[in-house]
């Protein structure tokens, strides 16, 4: 019993994580009705460039600010030079550029700082709070921050006119255009946000997972199952279904055994999808023949 | 039969007789390479069917071409069958996984079939791995295969045997595909990428054809494994990663999407880039595959083939008569 | 009385018998006079290789109200659509003087023209005040942003009580009127309505057309008026156009037309 509260809670701290990866992919699909599929190694690659910072002597939260400033210029860099030529052509194109970034993100990671796994800090302290037994300090620090984190998109969607907007752009490109609104622009701050946030879930999961160029590839896979279980169009499913998949994910490891983590993931995805493909709270698409 | 038709055969019968006199020309490492490359083409070709033929997106065709290459392990490893034997026991297998897959990917459009396989082709290796089939799969380690002898009869090296039964296997494959594509079916695969719901109401059997597309396809890529994995004498998990997809993927774009002569092109590439890149670093030719990728996607959306048939199309002129092709 | 031209030039106003009550001959789009608000010439547009709009002249008074009638694929809808660029679209879109076809849509909306879209074009995921403040995204004085809501809620009282409802379970009326106060927001120099009739019961149509008549007295804000209903659009309008196939082929001050029982039943059916 004691094992399985531990794994619950240790699988809602590494949910926090899947579930702001997942948030970022839904952010994404909102505005796109596209699956970064690039998403997981743009969050490795700017781990790496904090991991860089921090060896050049920065502090922590210095190296950890200008890296989550650094992912959001980045992201709306990819957005209006790479992804906006292809923006209207046919899916299958719009994968292979994805695909396409996924892997020249990670060969450059491992071109600049070799494929060698290297240790990442953690902010926390090493002593679990309080003693406790079940969470580290990292674990509550890391679901604290993506709480935060959380709380504030929430926020900035919901209350400022910018958020508004974004909103608009993403459900209605046509008529926001017809109230001034700069629809490109909005996709461009979509990107920069949902980059911004993989650093941020990348910085609090290398800790755990060592820094190494294909470190997120399993992360990624959790966070689409996650999104697509809350339901691909719905950010507060998507978080929800991260948690879910995190706490999942322990549980099935103790039960069923950890070498088939990612094949639960798998078979989730794939049931998911053909068993109700709007997930838990998404919406149902009926497609006009 | 015009003259275009007959010239056209001409030449590949010209390619052909080349292809046949080339493993003597060169050293038995780059035969060793060359025969890769036909296994290559063949992979791609099934991977074209799908996706530039039918339209489905896989990002996971590495997957169909682990099972080819295991089954043929497993079968020469543990059941002592003779190589050649294991080539259409492989394809068998991987067209019952391709066509059970394809089922519930019945379901799923575009884009969500290209997560669904690409969680495939990302948890391949680890279900390979895993402990409950280890006795079969020889768990992280793989298996290792004996290289086959070339009959006595033939007096050629070991590479050039292989060498001439891989080309067999891709020539065979090559013409059933063309046939395949040229048919009523391919006609169908076709119509069902490009309108799905006219094609329905004209009485194609929608799914019916996008599960035997699946299976085939998985067929084609599987037989390739296995006459890869022959080739290599080793089949271990972390060979068919997400970048085995990948690469896949790569090569029918550069090679041609609905091209089937953009199979070879696209087998040569993803052969020879990476050897050539590899010497700059780990991470060049990944690197390189992404940039040329993007670039094609703008540039070239119809591949190498595409644009040499646009090329020939450009430069070859009737003096007179009737509308040009 | 009235021109019948076929999209050859900006057609003069009628040759007036008596006093013309609405004063339609003032709103001759003319380089020499006043400048007008929007002045159209040679508008072609098509979609994809099919040529809708052949070429089409008209124009817009200071702040008076055009209205451009014609039947089902008259073109009507493109024609408000290639006013904003959002299809393909060539020839002189002038905005109070200055140059505004080719310019992105959104730019266009920044000069100052709101359009009420074909379809009311409602954020339907969004609430009602959302739609609203959306209205307004191109302007910074917050504080008069929440008075302008307020005037909104004025005159469409219903929008105020759902105000917290999402769009999308308004019923059609109330889109409309979403749409139009949406459009308001922007405080635009110039209003482009498509079809605001349609699928409204007659009685609220009747209201929608006073407030917008009493917003184009008090705010002096230009309107261009697309329309199927020729009688109500020709109730508010100063200035008439009939659209046919993508060509004019009538126009005049809207009284004129109005009065004149022959055009009305061999153009306008009534």
């Amino acid at each position: 019993m004691d094992q399985l509260l531990h794994q619950i809670l240790s699988g809602l701290a590494t949910g926090g994580i899947y579930a702001s990866v997942a948030l970022a992919l839904v952010m994404i699909y909102q505005a796109t009705h596209l699956v970064n599929f690039a998403q997981g190694e743009m969050a490795m690659f700017t781990t790496y460039i904090a991991w860089a910072l921090l060896q050049a002597g920065l502090p922590y939260w210095a190296a950890f600010a200008i890296t989550v400033v650094g992912a959001f210029v980045l992201g709306v860099a990819i957005e209006r030079i790479i992804v906006r030529p292809v923006e209207n052509s046919p899916i299958l194109a719009v994968v292979i550029v994805f695909i396409a970034l996924l892997v020249i993100f990670n060969s450059i990671a491992g071109w600049i700082f070799t494929y060698t796994i290297k240790p990442f800090p953690s902010p926390f302290p090493a002593e679990p709070l309080f003693g406790n037994p079940y969470l580290s300090s990292h674990e509550l620090g890391s679901m604290a921050i993506t709480l935060v984190v959380l709380l504030l998109l929430f926020v900035f969607f919901r209350f400022t006119p910018l958020g508004l907007a974004m909103r608009a752009a993403a459900q209605n490109p046509v008529s926001s255009r017809l109230v001034g609104i700069r629809v490109g622009w909005m996709l461009a701050l979509g990107w920069g946000l949902a980059a911004a946030i993989g650093s941020i879930a990348g910085m609090m999961v290398a800790p755990t997972v060592f820094l190494e160029p294909n470190m997120m590839g399993g992360i990624l896979l959790y966070a689409f199952a996650g999104a697509l279980l809350g339901g691909i169009d719905s950010p507060g499913g998507a978080v929800l279904g991260g948690f879910i998949v995190g706490v999942l994910e322990n549980v099935v490891g103790v039960y069923v055994g950890s070498e088939l983590k990612l094949t639960f993931a798998l078979v989730l995805i794939v049931g998911v999808l053909v068993i109700r493909p709007s997930g838990l709270f998404g919406k149902v698409h009926v497609v006009r023949v | 039969m015009t003259t275009l038709d007959r010239r056209k055969l001409a030449g590949l019968v010209l390619v052909l007789l080349l292809a046949c006199a080339l493993p003597f020309f060169i050293a038995n490492y780059r035969v060793f390479q060359m025969t890769l490359v036909l296994a290559y083409a063949i992979a791609l070709l099934g991977l074209n069917m799908l996706t530039g033929y039918n339209g489905q997106i896989s990002l996971g065709h590495g997957a169909f071409y682990a099972i080819g290459a295991y089954t043929a392990a497993i079968l020469m490893d543990k059941a002592g069958l003779p190589y050649w034997a294991t080539i259409p026991l492989a394809g068998a297998a991987c067209f019952v996984a391709g066509f059970l897959f394809g089922l519930p990917a019945l379901r799923l459009e575009g884009l969500y079939l290209a997560l669904a396989t690409f969680a495939l082709g990302i948890a391949m290796p680890q279900i390979l791995k895993h402990k409950s089939i280890e006795g079969w799969t020889g768990g992280v380690q793989g298996i290792t295969i004996l290289k086959p002898d070339a009959p006595p009869w033939t007096g050629l090296s070991q590479d050039r045997w292989l060498y001439f039964f891989t080309l067999a296997w891709m020539v065979f494959l090559f013409v059933l595909g063309w046939n395949l594509l040229r048919g009523r079916i391919g006609r169908a695969m076709v119509a069902i990428r490009d309108q799905p719901i006219a094609a329905q109401a004209m009485g194609v059997n929608t799914a019916m054809v996008k599960s035997l597309t699946f299976g085939v396809s998985a067929l084609y890529t599987g037989i390739a494994g296995a006459l890869g994995a022959i080739a290599v004498q080793f089949v271990a998990p972390d060979s068919f990663n997400l970048f085995l997809s990948i690469t896949l993927l790569t090569g029918v774009v550069i090679g041609g999407l609905a091209s089937i002569s953009g199979a070879i092109f696209g087998a040569l590439f993803i052969q020879f880039v990476p050897n050539v890149a590899d010497q700059i670093s780990k991470a060049a030719p990944w690197a390189i595959y992404g940039i040329v990728l993007i670039a094609f996607m703008y540039a070239m959306p119809t591949g190498v083939a595409g644009f040499l048939r646009l090329a020939r199309a450009r430069l070859v002129r009737r003096p007179s008569g009737p509308i040009p092709r | 009385m009235s021109d019948v031209a076929s999209g050859a030039g900006p057609s003069a106003g009628p040759p007036q018998a008596g006093p013309d009550p609405l004063g339609g001959s003032t709103v001759v789009p003319d380089r020499r006079g006043a400048p007008s608000l929007l002045e159209v010439r040679g508008l072609a547009a098509q979609y994809g290789p099919t040529r809708v709009l052949h070429g089409i002249d008209f124009a817009v008074a200071g702040s008076g109200i055009t209205t451009i009638l014609g039947a089902n694929g008259a073109g009507k809808t493109t024609l408000l659509r290639a006013v904003c660029n959002m299809i393909r679209t060539s020839g002189e879109v002038v905005l109070a003087g200055e140059r505004i076809d080719g310019l992105p849509t959104e730019t266009i909306v920044r000069r100052g023209v709101a359009h009420v879209p074909d379809g009311r074009g409602t954020f339907m995921n969004l609430s009602v005040e959302e739609n609203l403040r959306l209205g307004a995204h191109t302007r910074k004085d917050r504080r008069e942003i929440g008075a302008d809501c307020d005037r909104m809620y004025a005159h469409f009282p219903r929008l105020k009580e759902r105000r917290r409802q999402q769009a999308g379970t308004l019923s059609g009326g109330e889109q409309q009127m979403l749409a139009v106060s949406r459009a308001l927001m922007l405080r635009p120099r110039l209003l482009l309505l498509d079809e605001p009739s349609f699928g409204l019961a007659p009685l609220i149509v009747q209201q929608l057309f006073e407030i917008l008549k009493s917003i184009n007295q008090a705010d002096r804000i230009g309107m261009l008026l697309v329309e199927q209903n020729a009688a109500m659009a020709l109730s508010l309008a100063d200035q008439a156009y009939l659209l046919e196939t993508g060509r004019v082929v009538m126009s005049g001050s809207a009284a004129a037309i109005r009065s004149d029982e022959q055009i009305r039943r061999s153009y306008l059916g009534y």
